[in-house]
């Protein structure tokens, strides 16, 4: 965890310490948003910016931050951002705001956005707080993106809305798998990557 | 003045509250006249896809031109000649006492308080014919203000379609009526039966449709009895005598509608 070169910050959470394969953080929004590659992409970018916003807001400001109300002062920045997100959404990528309903203001309840501007953000500078805002919204959405990937292609045969299986609906020879359109089997898709992630890096088990 | 002081909180918290709200409210305006566009636009498409003319391939503004607009006079059922619809806002004219009139609330089935002297509608000719009139629709359900359109055939009774593009109802509960399998339960349907009584419901539970009254009857949305009651209230408050009554009844003494 002590990572220390700037490089360290931004890569470590992508997969030595990814936000939801390690840290298990942000696992409800990874189920509700990942039915199909566009809102998952969408999610990511929102968390990405407000990660990345939050830690940089947060971090400018920690040396004045009473330690009383320091929980609050996060959450309303981060609530902020949120709303900011949520309104450019509505105003550029409406029909994509439209199917994302509740889940962009419930960025808000990311424990991954609130974990990294109280554990990283307060006691870090500018620089290094970016960094590891961007490191965990990257590693964040690398799971979205192929928790979603497997579930578009394997539950509805395509990918970003664009055929690949052809369905047997459609004279095809691929029978979608319906499960993989209802929230549990992100859960399945999730434990299998936590799985090859600590098959590949055996030092991510924790100790009995 | 130490970090932890009572004075610094305070500052600190006024501070961060006042430049917060500004950053958010300045947002929210300074992007509400594109996020109206997106929602006139969605309307549009909503009523493009009700009425069958949806393509995905055309702009919808071009979609769109197909469509005749009217403003019609909801207690004459005459076409407003002097509103241009286009710039007619038919939200601002329910809340406007010029343009509006308070409902009795013994008449106020729909929830909506207020209703506007003249509405909009939409109507899809073919072929030189009217084929299908489309209505707005609103009324209360649980929570929020159902807004959706009603879509009847050119006998003046035969269900198109319907749809909402705008509610505040429960999610996986209320929120289905926009379940699409739902909405064309509605399609073929009867709102008036021969002798021109109001008829069509949501009833509970599921339509037998052996029964003689299943040509009025949408079956009911469970775990959403208000929402679904809301939705049955508005259809008879707008397709009723204070709704679009007097306008269907003129259509049909002209033989337009048949």
């Amino acid at each position: 965890m002590a990572a220390t070169k700037p490089l360290d910050v931004l890569t470590d959470p992508v997969a030595n310490n990814n936000p939801i394969a390690l840290q298990m953080l942000g696992i409800c929004s990874a189920l509700a948003v990942t039915s199909r590659m566009d809102t998952a992409v969408t999610m990511s970018i929102c968390v990405i910016l407000v990660v990345t916003g939050s830690n940089t807001v947060v971090s400018l400001i920690r040396s004045q931050i009473p330690s009383s109300i320091r929980i609050i002062v996060q959450m309303t920045i981060i609530a902020s951002l949120v709303l900011i997100v949520d309104e450019i959404l509505k105003a550029f990528a409406f029909t994509l705001a439209e199917q994302m309903t509740v889940y962009v203001s419930l960025i808000v309840t990311n424990c991954i956005v609130m974990g990294r501007a109280e554990g990283f953000a307060m006691k870090n500078d500018v620089k290094m707080s970016i960094l590891d805002g961007l490191g965990n919204g990257i590693g964040y959405s690398a799971i979205l993106l192929i928790v979603a990937a497997v579930r578009e292609l394997f539950g509805s045969g395509n990918f970003f809305g664009i055929e690949i299986l052809k369905k047997t609906a459609d004279g095809g020879w691929y029978d979608p798998n319906g499960l993989m359109l209802l929230p549990p089997s992100a859960f399945f898709v999730i434990g299998l990557i936590i799985w090859g992630l600590r098959t590949w890096r055996p030092e991510q088990v924790e100790q009995e | 003045m130490s970090r932890d002081s009572i004075g610094h909180t305070l500052i600190v918290a006024v501070i961060l509250c006042v430049a917060c709200s500004l950053l958010v409210s300045g947002a929210a305006v300074g992007l509400k006249p594109r996020q109206m566009l997106n929602k006139e636009r969605n309307s549009q498409k909503k009523i493009l896809e009700l009425t069958g003319l949806y393509d995905p391939e055309v702009p919808i503004a071009e979609s769109f031109k197909s469509i005749e607009t009217q403003v019609v006079n909801l207690d004459t059922g005459e076409y407003v000649s002097d509103i241009d619809p286009n710039a007619f806002d038919q939200r601002r004219a329910a809340r406007d006492p010029a343009l509006s009139e308070s409902i009795p609330s013994g008449e106020d089935v729909a929830g909506i308080v207020r209703r506007e002297n003249d509405s909009i509608v939409y109507l899809v000719n073919k072929s030189g014919k009217l084929d299908q009139i489309v209505m707005p629709v609103r009324g209360t359900g649980l929570w929020s203000t159902m807004y959706g359109y009603l879509a009847l055939d050119h006998d003046g009774t035969t269900v198109r379609g319907i749809t909402f593009y705008e509610h505040g109802e429960t999610p996986g509960l209320g929120g289905e009526i926009d379940n699409s399998k739902w909405q064309a339960s509605w399609i073929g349907k009867h709102i008036f039966d021969q002798g021109g009584e109001l008829k069509i419901n949501v009833i509970k539970g599921m339509v037998d449709t052996a029964k003689p009254n299943a040509e009025y009857e949408i079956d009911g949305i469970s775990g959403a009895t208000i929402t679904a009651n809301g939705v049955t209230n508005m259809i008879h408050y707008w397709m009723g005598p204070k709704g679009f009554g007097p306008y269907l009844h003129r259509l049909q003494e002209e033989g337009v509608v048949q």
